[in-house]
């Protein structure tokens, strides 16, 4: 049996970058399907409102793990052999999108109906008042909640260790089966999560603090 | 390809996935409410204790809050193992589940308790109540109320949440469908069947969550206004 030492904090150290790697992903996607959702949710169109927040309340009403389970299971009838990334991937960027689509939804409605109006009078065809009026506006309220969702998003790759990704928390169990010492593997890996999370938990109160400054 | 979707496992074996849904049900109501409890305590202690009880209660919340449940579970899961308790899993699930749900509860509440203006517990103090009355009718109460659908939501997520317990064994829902899927080979179908479960589930609670709103708000019930 060998015992704990910097030797497993590199290996660790190694797995993180997965870690971070598979969080960009999640992000990335859930950032592009979270747009979509939003603007689906405040369109004109009752059809893509409804549709979009259905989506929202089935994601949101079952767990990640879940989702996990079934992205890998369900790719894999397709025939194809899933690399656990690409199954982790796609089930956090189902997830992260129905959360962030609903998070910009609210930033999109805290807009002002004057600006909607105002942009209306100026002549300006919906793609405008969008992204000449509304989004620019909204992403300013939107950037404190986002950031803090993507601590959600950090901790919540964690879970793609279940089906065989060897990211941080994967890395802990290895680590800790071949050295027996629970409570400093885990510790250890705790605290790189949260030298993960924390910076962005700190910029996260960070903006807000900043917003509210510009609104007094 | 073709796949051909086949349900019929269920015929035999849908008593275990109600069996799994009431464990789900159980683990997460005693998570909440203990919570809920250790919550209030907290920001109790961060708003209004010494330095050294605020600078505790904050570290326990940003600890919690930015490290992954799954880790916590296996901290609490082999760390007590390792340290010589003989703890089961459902009562370590509880116990990590209860530790984690407590510091988000913490967090909301304490955003209710410095909603509640100066004023109020000052006129609590002059009508003669004593401190744990103002405490409990002119702070906490009315803060609990305020932040009553963020508390609701965080809880509904915690009982979704409860699934990763699955990872050290306590019998839950996806404990019951990991098992399922091993014996049924229709891992996709076990999964979809859970995924409804779990839909349910949420529904339920948070139909159970808004009922017992309208039962302790006594308030809102009788005017029909928030706060």
């Amino acid at each position: 049996m060998n015992s704990f030492s910097l030797t497993h904090v590199g290996y660790l150290a190694v797995a993180a970058q997965w870690t971070v790697l598979l969080s960009l992903l999640a992000f990335l996607g859930g950032a592009t399907l979270g747009l979509a959702l939003a603007l689906a949710r405040v369109s004109k169109i009752s059809f893509l409102r409804k549709a979009a927040s259905a989506y929202i309340q089935v994601v949101q009403g079952t767990p990640l793990l879940v989702l996990l389970f079934l992205s890998y299971f369900g790719i894999s009838i397709a025939g194809i052999n899933v690399p656990p990334l690409l199954a982790a991937a796609l089930s956090l960027t189902l997830y992260t999108g129905a959360f962030l689509g609903e998070i910009w939804r609210g930033c999109i409605q805290a807009v002002a109906r004057t600006q909607w109006e105002a942009a209306e009078c100026l002549g300006l065809n919906r793609f405008s008042q969008y992204f000449h009026v509304v989004l620019p506006q909204a992403g300013r309220i939107a950037v404190a909640p986002t950031v803090g969702f993507m601590v959600q998003v950090v901790k919540n790759t964690s879970l793609a260790s279940v089906i065989g990704f060897l990211e941080l928390s994967r890395a802990g169990q290895v680590v800790n089966n071949s050295t027996f010492q629970p409570f400093t593997v885990f510790c250890v890996i705790a605290l790189m999560y949260f030298a993960l999370c924390y910076p962005l938990s700190l910029a996260s109160r960070h903006f807000e603090r900043k917003l509210n400054v510009g609104r007094q | 390809m073709q796949y051909q979707f086949d349900f019929s496992f269920l015929a035999t074996t849908w008593p275990r996935f109600l069996h799994g849904a009431w464990l789900t049900i159980q683990l997460a109501t005693i998570a909440i409410v203990l919570g809920f409890v250790l919550g209030a305590v907290c920001a109790l202690a961060r708003t209004n204790g010494t330095p050294a009880m605020r600078r505790l209660v904050g570290g326990y919340v940003e600890a919690i809050r930015n490290t992954p449940l799954l880790v916590q579970i296996f901290l609490v899961y082999f760390g007590l193992s390792s340290l010589g308790f003989q703890i089961s899993a459902e009562l370590c699930a509880a116990l990590a589940l209860t530790i984690n749900i407590g510091a988000y509860s913490t967090e909301i509440l304490r955003a209710g308790i410095e909603s509640v203006a100066r004023s109020q517990v000052e006129a609590g103090e002059c009508l003669g109540l004593s401190r744990l009355q103002v405490y409990w009718h002119v702070v906490l109460l009315p803060a609990v109320e305020r932040v009553y659908p963020a508390l609701s939501s965080q809880f509904v997520l915690l009982m979704l949440a409860s699934s990763v317990t699955s990872q050290i064994s306590a019998e839950e829902l996806t404990a019951a469908a990991n098992l399922l899927q091993s014996e049924t080979f229709r891992s996709f179908e076990v999964y979809i069947v859970v995924a409804l479960v779990y839909l349910a589930l949420s529904f339920l609670f948070r139909g159970a969550f808004w009922a017992v709103g309208r039962i302790v708000f006594v308030r809102r019930r009788r005017l029909g206004t928030s706060l």
